[in-house]
């Protein structure tokens, strides 16, 4: 006899226990540090951070050991433990323009102030196996993924790595903190400690869109914190993309540039470091450095025919996460940019410049919560369904009988 | 007792549970409309504010709720007492106000200058406490409405003249419209905009 | 080592009586108490980030953090069972976090918190139910914009509604929604009553009880005062009507709660059971006794109080 799904509490714990050995593997296979996951795993715990809206590098890799590597479960621990977490006040703006560059690229300029840095990328590696790295390996690795890279930052005149031992893990207490940078990268001194950002140079000749901040300049909406209504004002916009999901702003980007909202993107810019964040207490009434953050920004520059009151001019979209996360930082520039359909009077035909659209299914913590609630029981609703389609059924297949039934009367 | 306009008075002594009582026992009151309730004494109410009054502020006012005081409480003791308990701020506009005091007897503010909410967002109108003279011993009204089986009848004490007729008017720009939580004492008693006033006498 | 300063034992951040900080509860009370002055309108609130997912229950899990106390006892069903998983999850929940005293007894609760029933044993003054709900616009598979369904329900313009049911009936002669039917509460707003089948339905109107709605996700609350009137949309000529069975419950032998359908073999072979565990037992141990009550307890599925 089979049993409907009723569980008690004891299924739960078990439950538990099982995940808990899942999560464990083989046992004769060392156990991940923290660390570990923090220092190799980077990019993961970036997206993480973005995604969980907490910068806190060692709590994403925690997430992400906890989580098995499920990049959205561990978003949503971040999530439920930001939510707890007591609020002191907001930053100051920062402030990207000083930024401690690590990477800064731009598709419109062959050259350009402080010049194009290529950083760390995965831009140019081939996409090939490097079987070298099944083993640990004791000796100094070679900077670039391939392993035969070429020291592009020797090239750019920086000081050479200093070896990174990846065997010997960093202690905590005495790293800066913040940083989502391997071990070489930070020991080496960031580029021009004051690089102009494209879309200033631009702005500058007029060519580019204007952007004040709102009237009386005040402090940006936090969805976590209030609903959200409609039509979304551009501070709602980004920060939902900020928490967005990765896949999800990539599709509505890439949609963008297929045909699906009319947008001609160009990178005018992508930066890559450290920005101090500062804050200043109601007590003390000036700025304290609080520490710094690895950030990426993505300007996008796009073009716009202008209209009855503006010129032809260039128009931004813009995108900033936490951490080395430039597919993020670009998806969120492209749709930021589509979404401002409505201020400049263009056509919102398609999803990426619809905000509701973006808003309420680009959170993917959110998303796959309800989608995955589809697994809790839903029987009793079904039980409507079945007994409704029994009974139309039943009640259709009397009226085909009475039908039969009269037909070779008619005939006659 | 007499009060040290500079002193303010404590606020609950177990913020927790005292306001979460004191939640339901106004969750009751605006869900079955005439029926008081006791908020109980669980504060050192400054002068000017009824016990139930600041209960109820404390219970449901922050940063968040601009509350509006007649100007006399405003720049008194119970001013003082709200900044510093609820930190709330303190506004002119009745319009303005997610709380307002008013004192029943007072011909002003008329209930309509309160923000009754807009139709798209009923639910941001100013919830009204109204302190009066007593909840019963005034003139008869009878009620009908959400949260009342058949009809009910209240008899608040010392309203001002033609307040009843302000409530009715108030009803009939429903979904629009302020929630009003008449205060004596530690009771208060809800009325909210749903409430129709079938008959006074 | 510890690995992060801010979750070592020295610094662990307690969580707040029944999780929500003061702040919170308070913004969710003032969002109630709004919703329960505007019977059937969807109040906006600031909804938070749970440790459940969105979609088990975050809506509901939040009014019954914002309103619970000591005095309370709390009874957590899904699908009408006490001891379906979610239900254990959340009553576990507030056990963990509210020190809550619980129950399975309807009576004895001043709060239900429920996901897709209402109990069978009429509701009390003074109980409070809370809905968890997953989608609280009625009209959204009519229209997905927001902004248009507000200004549908800002000028009570529900004829997108009728037609839709309308059309359910020209083609099928009937209303084909069996859950989630939407009912017109106050003479005013359409509400979706949550995911309960529309057997459900008529439990809402003019209960005794106070009935407050959850949607975590979408975050909006909404509420039904006692003594509220809340009808099922109908037409004259198709006047509403509820689920029934041919056959009464396979253990209790009830004849009027709502079934479940439990396949029994392979070969498809079925039995109807109430979905309402608690009401199931209670009849149980006053001696009633279903076609199959032998059989289900032979084999240990059930407890058989009438056997000594």
């Amino acid at each position: 006899m089979y049993v409907a799904v009723k569980g008690g509490e004891a299924a739960i714990l078990a439950s538990h226990d099982l995940v808990a050995e899942a999560r464990r593997g083989d046992e004769s296979v060392p156990e991940l540090a923290v660390a570990q996951i923090r220092e190799q795993m980077g990019l993961a715990c970036a997206r993480v951070m973005n995604e969980g809206s907490l910068y806190d590098p060692d709590l994403a890799a925690l997430a992400l050991k906890q989580a098995q590597g499920d990049a959205i479960e561990a978003a949503f621990l971040m999530r439920a433990y930001r939510t707890t977490l007591p609020r002191f006040g907001s930053s100051e703006p920062l402030d990207t323009a000083r930024m401690a560059i690590r990477r800064r690229v731009s598709a419109t300029y062959k050259d350009l102030p402080g010049g194009q840095v290529l950083g760390p990328t995965y831009d140019y590696t081939h996409r090939l196996f490097d079987f070298s790295l099944t083993e640990p390996r004791p000796a100094p690795s070679p900077p670039a993924g391939e392993g035969w890279g070429e020291r592009s930052r020797d090239a750019a005149g920086t000081s050479p790595a200093r070896a990174a031992n990846d065997s010997g893990l960093r202690n905590p207490s005495s790293a800066p903190s913040g940083h989502l940078l391997p071990q070489g990268e930070k020991d080496r001194e960031p580029l021009d400690s004051q690089m102009p950002r494209v879309p200033d140079i631009l702005g500058a000749e007029g060519l580019m869109e204007e952007e004040a901040p709102p009237e009386g300049d005040p402090r940006p909406f936090d969805l976590t914190r209030e609903p959200v209504t409609f039509p979304a004002e551009r501070d709602v916009r980004l920060q939902a993309m900020a928490r967005g999901d990765e896949g999800f702003l990539l599709g509505l980007g890439y949609s963008v540039q297929r045909g699906f909202g009319g947008n001609h993107p160009f990178v005018g810019e992508i930066r890559v470091g450290e920005v101090a964040v500062e804050f200043v207490p109601e007590e003390l009434g000036f700025a304290v450095d609080l520490g710094e953050i690895t950030l990426t920004e993505c300007q996008m520059v796009n073009q716009f025919a202008g209209s009855k009151d503006v010129p032809p001019q260039f128009t931004r979209g813009y995108g900033l996460s936490f951490g080395h996360s430039e597919r993020k930082a670009m998806s969120m520039s492209l749709v930021d940019r589509a979404l401002k359909a409505r201020e400049f009077g263009e056509a919102a035909d398609y999803p990426a410049q619809q905000d509701e659209f973006v808003l309420y299914h680009s959170d993917n913590v959110e998303a796959a919560g309800f989608v995955e609630h589809l697994k809790l029981p839903h029987y009793v609703d079904f039980q409507g369904e079945l007994e409704l389609i029994r009974r139309i059924r039943k009640e259709r297949e009397q009226r085909l009988a009475e039908q039969q039934e009269a037909l070779p009367e008619a005939a006659e | 007792m007499a009060h040290d306009d500079t002193r303010i008075g404590a606020g609950f002594a177990d913020p927790v549970f005292q306001s979460q009582g004191a939640f339901r026992a106004l969750l009751a009151a605006l869900s079955e409309p005439g029926l008081a309730r006791d908020l109980g004494h669980a504060v050192d109410a400054p002068p000017g504010l009824a016990q139930a009054t600041a209960v109820a502020l404390l219970t449901l006012a922050d940063y968040e709720t601009p509350i509006w005081l007649p100007a006399a409480l405003r720049d008194g003791p119970a001013g003082a007492w709200l900044r510093f308990h609820c930190a709330a701020a303190l506004v002119d506009d009745p319009a303005r106000a997610a709380f307002a005091v008013i004192d029943g007897a007072a011909p002003e503010p008329q209930l309509a200058s309160f923000n009754a909410g807009d139709d798209q967002f009923p639910d941001r109108s100013t919830t009204v406490l109204v302190q009066c003279a007593g909840l019963d011993g005034g003139e008869t009204v009878t009620l009908a409405g959400p949260g009342i089986p058949g009809r009910r009848t209240i008899a608040p004490a010392g309203l001002r003249a033609g307040f009843w007729a302000e409530v009715a008017g108030n009803a009939a720009l429903y979904p629009l419209g302020v929630d009003l939580l008449l205060i004596h004492g530690a009771e208060v008693l809800g009325l909210p905009r749903s409430t129709q006033i079938l008959e006074t006498r | 080592m510890t690995l992060h300063q801010s979750i070592t034992e020295d610094t662990k951040p307690a969580y707040n009586y029944a999780y929500l900080d003061e702040q919170t509860k308070r913004m969710i009370r003032r969002a109630l108490l709004k919703a329960v002055a505007v019977p059937g309108y969807q109040v906006p609130f600031g909804s938070r980030e749970m440790p459940l997912a969105r979609g088990w229950g975050t809506g509901g899990i939040q009014v019954t953090a914002a309103i619970i106390g000591p005095d309370d006892t709390l009874k957590v069903i899904d699908q009408g069972a006490d001891d379906t998983t979610n239900a254990v999850s959340i009553r576990r929940f507030f056990e963990r976090t509210a020190d809550a005293r619980t129950t399975e007894a309807t009576e004895e609760a001043t709060i239900i918190q429920t996901r897709h029933r209402i109990p069978e044993a009429p509701l009390k003054a003074g109980q409070i139910m809370v809905y968890q709900v997953p989608q609280p616009e009625p009209l959204r598979k009519l229209e997905p914009h927001e902004a248009e369904t507000r200004k549908m329900h800002a000028w009570a313009e529900y004829g997108l509604m009728q037609v839709k049911l309308y059309e359910n009936i020209a083609r099928f002669g009937e209303v084909t929604t069996t859950y989630d039917y939407p009912v017109m509460v106050n003479g005013r707003y359409v509400m979706a009553p949550s995911p309960i089948p529309k057997f459900d339905n008529p439990k809402m109107q003019m209960s005794p009880a106070l009935q407050l709605f959850g949607a975590g996700r979408e975050k909006r609350i909404y509420a039904v005062p006692p003594h509220t009137s809340v009808r099922s949309l109908d037409f004259e000529d198709h006047p509403f009507r509820i689920q029934s069975w041919n056959e009464p419950c396979a253990l209790c032998a009830a004849a009027d709660s709502y079934l479940d359908e439990v396949v029994i073999d392979d070969q498809g072979a079925r039995m109807f059971v109430c979905s309402d565990s608690h009401h199931c037992e209670t009849r149980r141990a006053e001696g009633h006794r279903g076609a199959m009550l032998a059989d289900a307890s032979a084999l240990h599925l059930v407890e058989d109080e009438a056997k000594p």
